[in-house]
């Protein structure tokens, strides 16, 4: 007799904690290819997954095996022309063959790289992993957005699903006790006088008395009988009720130069960073919101089409854009609802005598409402009057402010990870 | 191969099914003819448990070396990474069966598969390996298939508790160094104790005390006043050398914690538990591959499948048993599939048309009962002897096998028997030496433990045609000097000649002296 059964709605995923130490084994293998990766995708694709290739020879598990040499006789199928006597010349290092039975795996393979993917998920594991936002995360009950649903202790109604039945079988027990306590205890005292009246002297002993004891005690036990095992007011249920969850949201602001001196090469690295930033927030806050706003004398907020894309040309004044910031974080953001981070990506140039603006609105309109700004100024030149005001605007807030320059692309996701891990060690 | 059914001429068909859609009624008719057809040839079996699976479940399956439960390591992870990978790029095909050595013997069929293919898998695995493992001497006096599952648990349970207590990079590290010696964890000729899950956890307590005490015999380090002459008697240790290093690792490395001890022994016994497989696979996937093509013929003969469901059947059949010749890109050794089944194949003819030829080789067998002759066969032998007893010179010619000779102190590979009269024999022990397990994997033993002195071992691995060792060999003498905990040495002989040397760790300046003592043979300069 064969028995049948149907498992595939049993689990599937049983090799994911294999999987899962077979990654963590292979952490820096994989940090290294997310690393490359990070440099050579193009910026529509930077969470996708990613193919990881791992040299064999590191994931090998070793064993004893023979190797080449010595004497070998070998037994092979498919023979035309060879007859006995005859003698092969020795091609080159086709030793390998298939005989030896531990050999086959490996040169069934025929791989140098053990090549695998690795899911969207897992590679923003590996791409942030060790970056943090140490303390920075505001929490605030956002009205009646989202809810979360715990415990909260027992109640008498409920739905069938709910029910307690220990609690439940608890109640009917002690009601049962209560309900029956004055009559269970009547039976005693009965049956103590049935017991004495029984062990009279059987000339003494009253059949009639026996009898009445008899049916009261049958009665008793008829009544006690009658008592529900588990009555409907019995039923307990555990009582789950809907919590507001506090719900963590932060705004990005991105700020950018489109000025004449910042060219596509320019913004487009400015955009990299901006998306590798948005990419970090999004993990660590449920909701994320982004502002684009792009300047050259004057500051304008745009969609993300026009942020990156569109062209203008003319001379630079930083402070517009810290201004909208400002007016914008003023009406829609307040920092007591909001997590607010600013980006901001410029060549370094600025009217001279903007530089101090800038200066003066971050330390004291931007910087106390914002849980960090970056600045990242993309150029190979020497810094200019901004830097050097940002750098003073540091030298104030040092752990909610970070700047660095990028040089190249190739800087960017060691700039972006340096900015964060700082934050680690400070 | 289609002659056998044209010839037949079927009474009245009653096919059992007509679609290739397969139904879980189907399946169990299915399994129910068979079964009776089984009976019918004599096959005993242990109970079927037929388990129906989605192909995630087979790689799943896969991965875990066909086992239903199994404890954590990366290395299964590898593995179900690459076969994922491998499947989803459409790189391979999953196999049709997986069948576990187990009472009830469990076998899982592919949700994906054609009636046709289940009724195939359901003839090979449930009736055809299910009765080489009840039937077969390895399996019945090695293995213990009631048990296996429970032990499995055991053994997961145990490692994640483990792992909870000591930290999975701990027990991970042990775990690799086991299993790079895993072939190195068997007893070729002892027959074991089954294993049993509760048996185990109930000695695992008694165990721990009686190993230290055993340990702390083997590594006193107060002198022994007793005298000279006793001291010189106890000089080597282990007396015999062992073949089996994870057993000797278990009981006698000197530094181990008791759990690692654990460790060691559950590898161990799985080691055991697969060793016969090993040895087998040729009979094993022959025994099952002639049942599936016996049975299903049978039933094509009884009017009871369609011709359709016979062609799909022999497509995948021939496929199974395709021998690609030696030069050819696909071939990978000899398909132990093809093998078996001529092998089985023939005998039943020997047994039912013999030849003179065939009286001439196998006067003992030609003309008997084929199903005794089979079962015989199947029962008292392993891959190496089986060869060795049954390979017929028809094969041999139909295979058209031939035997080189390969010495690299010769310039020319020497073509030294094929299949002709004067070649059979020397072809027929060749190839049996190929499946002797001794030949494929180095013979390599633990030959002495320096107790007095810095606590080294010493392996000697025996050449076999002075074939020396593999490139990995330093990375498992890395492994072994993890378990063992101090210095490991490897000699490789050639005769008593020492002619190769492994350390681990790599031999420093002032080791040399000390060595020497213990050692007995000279060392290679």
């Amino acid at each position: 007799m064969s028995y049948i059964i149907d498992r595939r709605l049993n689990g599937k995923k049983k090799s994911t904690v294999n999987r899962q130490r077979f990654l963590r084994r292979y952490k820096a293998h994989i940090k290294k290819a997310v690393g490359e990766a990070m440099n050579s995708r193009s910026i529509t694709d930077m969470d996708k997954g990613e193919r990881i290739s791992i040299p064999t020879r590191d994931i090998n598990e070793p064993v004893f095996t023979h190797g080449p040499g010595g004497h070998v006789e070998r037994v092979l199928p498919g023979n035309r022309e060879f007859i006995a006597g005859d003698r092969i010349p020795r091609q080159g290092q086709q030793g390998g063959g298939g005989g030896s039975g531990s050999g086959a795996s490996d040169s069934g393979e025929g791989m140098d790289e053990f090549v695998f993917q690795i899911s969207q998920e897992e590679f923003l594991d590996f791409m942030f992993e060790g970056l943090r936002l140490p303390n920075m995360i505001k929490r605030r009950l956002a009205g009646n957005e989202s809810f979360q649903v715990v415990r909260a202790g027992i109640s008498n109604e409920g739905t069938p699903g709910r029910l307690n039945v220990v609690r439940s079988m608890r109640a009917a027990n002690a009601r049962r006790i209560a309900l029956t306590g004055s009559k269970r205890r009547s039976i005693r005292e009965l049956e103590k006088e049935l017991a004495l009246e029984e062990s009279k002297d059987p000339t003494l002993r009253d059949q009639r008395i026996i009898d009445q004891l008899n049916s009261k005690i049958e009665e008793l036990h008829a009544r006690i009988g009658r008592v529900p095992f588990l009555d409907d007011f019995d039923l307990k249920y555990n009582l789950l009720i809907r919590q507001p969850k506090p719900r963590s949201r932060a705004v990005m602001f991105c700020l950018m130069d489109v000025s004449g001196s910042m060219n596509q090469a320019t913004k487009d690295m400015a955009k990299r960073f901006f998306l590798l930033l948005y990419l970090f927030l999004q993990r660590s806050y449920e909701y994320t919101e982004v502002v684009f706003i792009r300047h050259h004398t004057s500051a304008k907020e745009v969609d993300e089409e026009e942020f990156f894309y569109s062209r203008e040309t003319g001379g630079t004044i930083v402070s517009s854009a810290l201004k909208l910031m400002r007016r914008i974080m003023r009406e829609r953001y307040p920092a007591s609802e909001w997590n607010i981070y600013g980006a901001q990506a410029s060549d370094g140039d600025n009217w001279n005598d903007d530089s101090s603006t800038c200066h003066k609105i971050l330390i004291d309109d931007i910087m106390p409402q914002v849980q960090y700004y970056s600045y990242v100024e993309i150029t190979p030149r020497d810094h200019q009057a901004l830097w050097e005001e940002y750098e003073s605007v540091r030298a104030v807030f040092p752990d909610h402010f970070a700047m660095e320059q990028i040089v190249d692309v190739q800087d960017i996701y060691p700039v972006f990870r340096q900015l964060f891990s700082q934050k680690v060690a400070a | 191969m289609l002659d056998t059914f044209t010839t037949s001429e079927p009474t009245e068909r009653r096919p059992i099914s007509t679609s290739s859609e397969w139904t879980f009624e189907l399946i169990q008719e299915y399994d129910r003819e068979i079964s009776a057809l089984a009976e019918e040839f004599g096959l005993d079996t242990y109970p079927n448990q037929i388990e129906v699976i989605c192909s995630e479940q087979m790689m799943d399956a896969y991965s875990s070396v066909g086992m239903p439960v199994g404890y954590n390591h990366w290395s299964f992870g590898k593995q179900f990474i690459s076969v994922e990978n491998n499947y989803q790029r459409g790189l391979m095909g999953l196999a049709y069966e997986i069948v576990i050595n187990s009472n009830p013997c469990i076998a899982y069929l592919m949700e994906e598969n054609t009636m046709t293919m289940q009724a195939l898998v359901i003839a090979h695995a449930s009736y055809g390996h299910n009765s080489f493992f009840k039937g077969n001497y390895l399996f019945r006096s090695w293995t213990d298939a009631s048990s296996i599952i429970d032990y499995l648990i055991f053994a997961k349970n145990y490692i994640a508790r483990c792992e909870e207590r000591h930290g999975v990079d701990e027990v991970e590290a042990i775990l690799d160094s086991c299993h790079a010696l895993m072939n190195y964890g068997v007893d070729r000729y002892k027959r074991p104790y089954p294993i049993s899950a509760i048996e185990e956890e109930r000695r695992q307590k008694e165990r721990e005390e009686y190993r230290q005490r055993q340990l702390n015999d083997l590594w006193r380090t107060i002198p022994n006043l007793s005298g000279a002459e006793e001291e010189k008697e106890q000089q080597r240790f282990p007396e015999e050398p062992q073949e089996n290093i994870l057993y000797f690792v278990e009981k006698h490395a000197p530094l181990l914690e008791n759990w690692q001890r654990e460790l060691v022994r559950i590898v161990r016994k799985l080691a055991q538990y697969f060793y016969p497989q090993r040895q087998t696979q040729v009979m094993n996937e022959g025994w099952a591959t002639f049942w599936h093509y016996t049975l299903l013929s049978e039933l094509y003969k009884r009017g009871r499948v369609t011709e359709g469901f016979m062609m799909e059947f022999l497509q995948s059949h021939t496929s199974v048993i395709y021998q690609p010749p030696f030069d050819s890109p696909y071939y990978n050794g000899i398909n132990p599939y093809t093998l078996g089944f001529s092998i089985f194949t023939d005998l039943r003819r020997i047994c039912e048309n013999p030849t003179e030829e065939d009286r001439q080789w196998f006067p003992d067998i030609a003309g008997s009962n084929w199903k005794e002759t089979l079962q015989f066969a199947m029962r008292d032998f392993k891959d190496e002897s089986f060869i060795l007893q049954f390979l017929s010179p028809k094969v041999m010619r139909d295979m058209k096998l031939f035997c080189i000779s390969d010495d690299d102190r010769e310039n020319e590979i020497v073509v030294n028997a094929i299949h002709d009269e004067d070649g059979y024999r020397q072809l027929r022990a060749n190839l049996a030496g190929q499946y002797n397990l001794g030949n494929r994997e180095p013979n390599i033993q633990v030959f002495s433990v320096d107790t007095r002195g810095d606590r080294s071992m010493t392996l000697h691995h025996t050449q076999h045609r002075r074939r020396p060792l593999g490139k990995d060999t330093g990375e498992v003498l890395r492994h072994l000097h993890r378990l063992w905990g101090f210095d490991v040495h490897l000699h490789s002989l050639h005769g008593d000649e020492i002619t190769a040397s492994h350390h681990c760790p790599e031999l420093g300046r002032d080791r040399l002296e000390g060595e020497e003592e213990s050692m007995m043979v000279p060392k290679p300069i």
